[in-house]
């Protein structure tokens, strides 16, 4: 893992969390949810961080943060995008959309981050949106009964909106 | 103690001096096709005109109250969710589909302030494009039997005087001012109210567990983990109707004794949490929720915990070790939670909906409630209809009733590989999720509930339904619904962890062509190990999917193993080997070098593969000289 960044980790973020909870054990999950909000990942400094200042084990915390698909170890692209591969989703041709990204995007279902860190894109088992099917999620907005042509104009777009803003 | 007689009494005398209400829905279906933007489209069109709107109705002092011509609010999910973004225009009873901002001053001048209807904007019926004004005559609406989702979808979820207004939390201070805890587990007992996360176990009797169970600190859960692809009626609820969850788990809270409650939802649902977070919030400051509840002495106080994104946590002890801040991994029952639950205390944990109907039960009385449904149902069951189907969404019926009523006429009849409607197509619908079994054209009479579905080998589950067409490869689905439970395996046990990985791996060479005859009686028996020795309800009806498929599907599985072929070509290493009629010019060949007999043809004449016959030995391919095979 990357340690440039540690440098620049102040705790006193996570202190606050970890003060917001109450410093109890039983929290972990909400702690680890809200210092992911902000790091956009749990970076291993600052989880060993939070186990020192919970008094439990780094361990106990790593069992944690890899059980829950939630939580990611690694640093995510800047722009999250999450296809739902639910039943609905699935036999509506939520496929044929999933390769089609990862194919522009170089991506597989191991390798979910691009290298310039722009994009990450998952797959996720159900957003509920089950009558939109197939759904496509990005950066939080829900984007209905998507084909593999709209999922490439969504990304022409942002990558439009970024090289504007470089 | 809140008043709620008077509450009501000022709602409804504000309401009085509203026009028209104008009810846009703010599910998650609809906000992502943009029902926000007509929301606030309309309200600026409504301003323009001249008319006076609010979107907040001040009711609780009387000296507030004044005139509107418009009151709007934002709904929860109305079920509908593919004609959405939905508009409701009450009194007239107009509902308005598809909408979009541009059309907001179209209604506002026709349907607001006139009692004219938008032809354009109605549901039309598919088939014969004859147009429905509203729910009141839309067959979706009409042939369903909303109670659990009466109000969600017509109340604003952010109001809770309108929820009172509408009967909300009566119950709950009965329960508290009428009944002893002992009276109020009989009467769920006697009303016959089966948990609808799943297993359907009695409500009544899990209460009385917890309520003869020795402690002094009690919690009750609400299961909101809907993880279950293909049912969102949980994410619907909290969403659109979450005081009626908070008034449930207070009646359970009394029934059996306990002063906490946690709301496990999520995190793939933000809306609901939100929406539920301040349910709370709004409860507690009115004093519904908090140190004395209607003035019993007794306390209760709820806090909302959001998921990490494990479908295992749904199970209901994996949910509780989640709630404790651990890997959320099920333990062994006995002991129950109803006996031995959150941080070892006794735990009642019910699901969203069971929750929701808690309340329903009580305004309606036990006897009453039985009057719906079957006799071992009794009640009405959410389901989430997806898949090839015409009308995808949210609909609630009583048990007893058909998939053929659900599928072909609250549906509006099956969609085929061209999207167009025809019932034909019809092969099977999956309930259940990845735990449930599919239904055939042989069950399309089967009155369902929980019941009738078990003696089949497929169960009512979290209440999701996909229906699905003849292009749909039966095994390719059993191999989708193993992918997620062995992905959602949480590794504890070793039949769940290990032999949900050899079925998928089984399917995977089934689909791919790899598999004998002999692959299908060891995955049958694999199947049934998992779903014996499993430790809980994940494994235990993981199996399920492919068991059932197996059975009713049996001929499809076998074409794959024994010709190597996917009758509805799904699985792309088993698409046969055919030969282009254009190109073919008939020399014969590739039928002389078949070592199976599976071509035939007249000379000069383009020839044919029998794909049932055909071994894909690829021997015809590198004999033609035409390139004609592929």
């Amino acid at each position: 893992m990357s340690t440039q960044n540690s440098a620049a980790h102040s705790f006193n973020k996570v202190m606050e969390i970890i003060d917001r909870y109450e410093r109890s054990e039983t929290k972990i999950i909400p702690i680890l949810q809200a210092v992911q909000e902000e790091y956009r990942y749990l970076p291993q400094e600052v989880l060993t961080f939070i186990a020192t200042s919970l008094g439990v084990s780094p361990a106990r915390l790593y069992g944690v943060a890899t059980f829950y698909s939630h939580f990611s170890l690694e640093p995510k692209g800047k722009h999250i995008l999450k296809m739902c591969d639910g039943t609905a989703c699935h036999v509506r041709g939520s496929s044929a959309v999933i390769d089609a990204i990862r194919k522009r995007l170089s991506l597989t279902d191991k390798k979910i981050t691009t290298d310039d860190m722009m994009y990450t894109f998952e797959t996720v088992s159900c957003l509920g949106a089950c009558g939109l099917a197939p759904v496509l999620v990005v950066d939080d907005e829900v984007h209905g009964q998507i084909t593999p042509e709209e999922a490439m104009a969504i990304l022409d777009k942002i990558d439009a909106e970024e090289k504007e803003n470089a | 103690m809140p008043n709620l007689e008077q509450i009501r009494e000022r709602y409804n005398d504000a309401r009085a001096l509203c026009k028209k209400r104008i009810i846009v829905c703010a599910g998650t279906g609809c906000i992502a096709n943009g029902s926000l933007k007509v929301f606030e489209a309309i309200k600026n069109a409504i301003a323009l005109s001249g008319m006076e709107v609010t979107v907040s109705l001040k009711s609780e002092d009387p000296k507030e109250h004044k005139h509107h011509d418009v009151y709007m609010i934002g709904s929860g999910c109305q079920g509908f969710c593919q004609v959405g973004p939905l508009v409701m225009i009450e009194p007239n009873g107009i509902m308005y589909g598809h909408v979009k901002p541009s059309d907001a001053e179209e209604i506002v001048s026709r349907s607001v302030a006139k009692d004219e209807v938008i032809e354009r904007l109605l549901y039309q019926d598919p088939l014969t494009g004859k147009g429905y004004k509203g729910p009141e005559e839309i067959p979706f609406y009409t042939k369903q039997s909303r109670t659990g989702l009466k109000d969600c979808g017509n109340v604003d979820p952010q109001n809770i005087n309108e929820y009172i207004a509408h009967g909300g939390y009566f119950a709950a201070r009965d329960a508290f001012t009428k009944y002893s805890p002992e009276e109020l587990c009989k009467l769920y007992q006697d009303s016959g109210l089966r948990g609808r996360g799943g297993g359907g176990f009695s409500t009544g009797m899990k209460w009385n567990f917890a309520r003869i169970a020795e402690g002094e600190k009690k919690y009750v859960v609400c299961n909101g983990d809907e993880g279950d692809p293909g049912a969102f009626m949980d994410r619907s609820i909290l969403e659109g109707n979450p005081h009626s969850v908070i008034e449930g788990m207070l009646i359970a809270a009394r029934a059996v004794g306990a002063d906490e409650g946690y709301v496990y939802v999520r995190m793939e649902y933000p809306l609901a949490c939100s929406r539920i977070r301040k349910a709370i919030k709004v409860a507690n400051e009115m004093g519904i929720l908090g140190d004395d509840v209607f003035g019993s002495g007794q306390s209760f106080h709820i806090q909302v915990m959001e998921g990490a994104g494990a479908f295992v946590c749904g199970e209901e002890t994996a949910l509780l070790s989640s709630i404790e801040g651990k890997r959320g991994m099920p333990n062994p029952k006995p002991p129950f939670p109803a006996q031995k639950g959150l941080f070892g205390k006794p735990t009642v944990i019910n699901n969203v909906e069971t929750l929701a109907l808690v309340p329903i039960v009580m305004q309606k009385g036990p006897e009453n409630y039985r009057k719906i449904g079957t006799v071992k149902s009794p009640g009405t069951k959410t389901f989430a209809l997806t898949g090839h189907v015409a009308n995808t969404g949210l609909i609630e019926v009583p048990f007893g009733t058909t998939i053929r009523e659900i599928v072909f006429e609250i549906g509006g009849g099956v969609l085929d590989k061209d999207g167009k409607i025809n019932n034909d197509a019809f092969k099977a619908v999956q309930i259940g999720g990845p735990s449930g079994g599919c239904l055939t054209r042989e069950h399309l009479d089967l009155p369902l509930d929980f019941d009738s579905l078990g003696s089949i080998g497929a169960m009512v589950g979290s209440g999701g339904m996909v229906v699905m067409n003849d292009s749909t490869c039966m095994v390719e689905t059993a191999r989708y619904f193993m992918t997620f439970t062995q992905h959602e395996s949480c590794g504890k046990c070793v039949p769940c962890r290990e032999g949900t990985r050899q079925m998928l791996e089984m399917l995977e060479d089934i689909t791919k062509g790899e598999a004998t005859e002999a692959t299908l009686e060891l995955l049958e028996e694999t199947g049934r190990t998992v779903k014996l020795t499993s430790l809980c309800g994940l494994g235990k009806s993981a199996p399920n999917p492919v068991l059932s498929t197996l059975r009713y599907f049996r001929d499809e599985y076998e074409a794959h193993v024994k010709a190597k072929y996917c009758p509805t070509k799904n699985c792309k290493a088993l698409t046969p080997i055919s030969i282009d009629p254009e190109i073919c010019v008939g020399c014969t060949l590739c039928k002389r070098v078949c070592p199976v007999g599976a071509i035939s043809g007249e000379v000069k004449k383009p020839h044919k593969i029998d794909p049932m016959i055909c071994i894909k030995c690829g021997a015809c391919i590198s004999a033609c000289k035409f390139k004609a095979i592929s």
